[in-house]
């Protein structure tokens, strides 16, 4: 069975239809979905801004990633469970959307980006924990977590647009 | 000239219906309207939470407030340039909807709220009070009603 197939049975589910079909349903999803942004989205451009050296230089690097960590991994939960919800209310839809697919896939060199900065930058991290301005890979890192979430959120933004773009 | 009547001439001025004539500006300056929200979110986020006893707890008040309001002027400078170029484009649709109007009032009061009460408290550097958490609840209170207000008026 290839993916679309099984995409295509997903959509005729009575759970997908129901979210599909619902007046209200779906609307405060997408609401939770949106507004959720603040805390994960924001938290995390605090953290990054922070490994720019851009704010909280007296805050040592460590601080704000354990303190803050617990609040951006909740956001995220909640983003994967609302995103999961909207993506099977229309599978298909969504499976064939450019922006959709653009922003998986920035989803994921988002993850690697986070990846690697704990697999390989964090070893240091007693070197320049307490400097306002971090080292200039650290710093890359930040500014790559900045501009990764702001395409991740143009791209979520468009994804009702794709017919005006590209059909 | 009556409210409507200048939104009805805002609307119709020769650079918004330019701007409404691109199918892709709308969207892409809502998207910058985004960017200013998780803007203004991390900031009231990182200073209520504090003020609760959550994330940053072991900082210095003053200090972090300062940092934030630095990040929160940025996101609603962002926000209120967007925000009026959203609003330009269809004014007098926004004129008869109420979720506009709870929108624009609550706003302005959180407006003057942040910049009065929370801001005083927040620089007394007294983050264990009654009074900064009744600030704090009330600051994420007034800011969600903003926000949900703001989705409300997307809506279908």
């Amino acid at each position: 069975m290839s993916f679309l197939s099984f995409l295509e049975r997903l959509a005729e589910t009575s759970g997908s239809v129901a979210l599909h079909e619902s007046r209200y349903m779906y609307l405060i999803v997408l609401t939770v979905h949106v507004l959720t942004l603040c805390v994960f989205i924001g938290m995390s451009l605090i953290v990054d801004l922070r490994l720019l050296g851009a704010t909280m230089r007296n805050v040592p690097v460590s601080e704000m990633i354990t303190r803050l960590s617990p609040w951006i991994i909740t956001g995220f939960v909640v983003m994967v469970v609302s995103g999961s919800l909207m993506f099977y209310a229309a599978p298909v839809d969504k499976y064939e959307n450019l922006f959709f697919r653009a922003k998986m896939g920035l989803l994921i060199l988002a993850g690697i980006n986070i990846w690697l900065f704990f697999k390989r930058l964090s070893r240091s991290i007693s070197e320049w924990d307490l400097d306002p301005v971090p080292p200039i890979k650290i710093r890359l890192a930040g500014g790559a977590g900045i501009a990764l979430w702001a395409a991740i959120i143009a791209a979520g933004r468009m994804i009702p647009y794709q017919q005006y773009w590209f059909d | 000239m009556s409210l409507l009547e200048f939104f009805y001439w805002l609307e119709y001025s020769p650079l918004l219906i330019e701007m409404r004539s691109s199918p892709w500006l709308f969207p892409v300056i809502a998207t910058i309207h985004l960017f200013g929200l998780v803007t203004i979110g991390g900031s009231v986020l990182i200073v209520n939470l504090h003020l609760l006893g959550f994330g940053l707890s072991h900082q210095p008040t003053v200090q972090l407030a300062r940092n934030a309001e630095r990040l929160l002027l940025v996101g609603i400078l962002i926000m209120l340039v967007t925000g009026l170029l959203l609003f330009l484009c269809f004014a007098t649709k926004y004129y008869y909807l109420a979720p506009f109007w709870i929108k624009l009032t609550s706003l302005v009061i959180v407006l003057i709220f942040t910049f009065t009460t929370h801001r005083r408290v927040v620089m007394d550097n007294d983050r264990t009070g009654l009074a900064s958490k009744s600030v704090a609840f009330t600051s994420m209170l007034l800011w969600i009603i903003v926000a949900l207000g703001g989705r409300l008026i997307g809506f279908p």
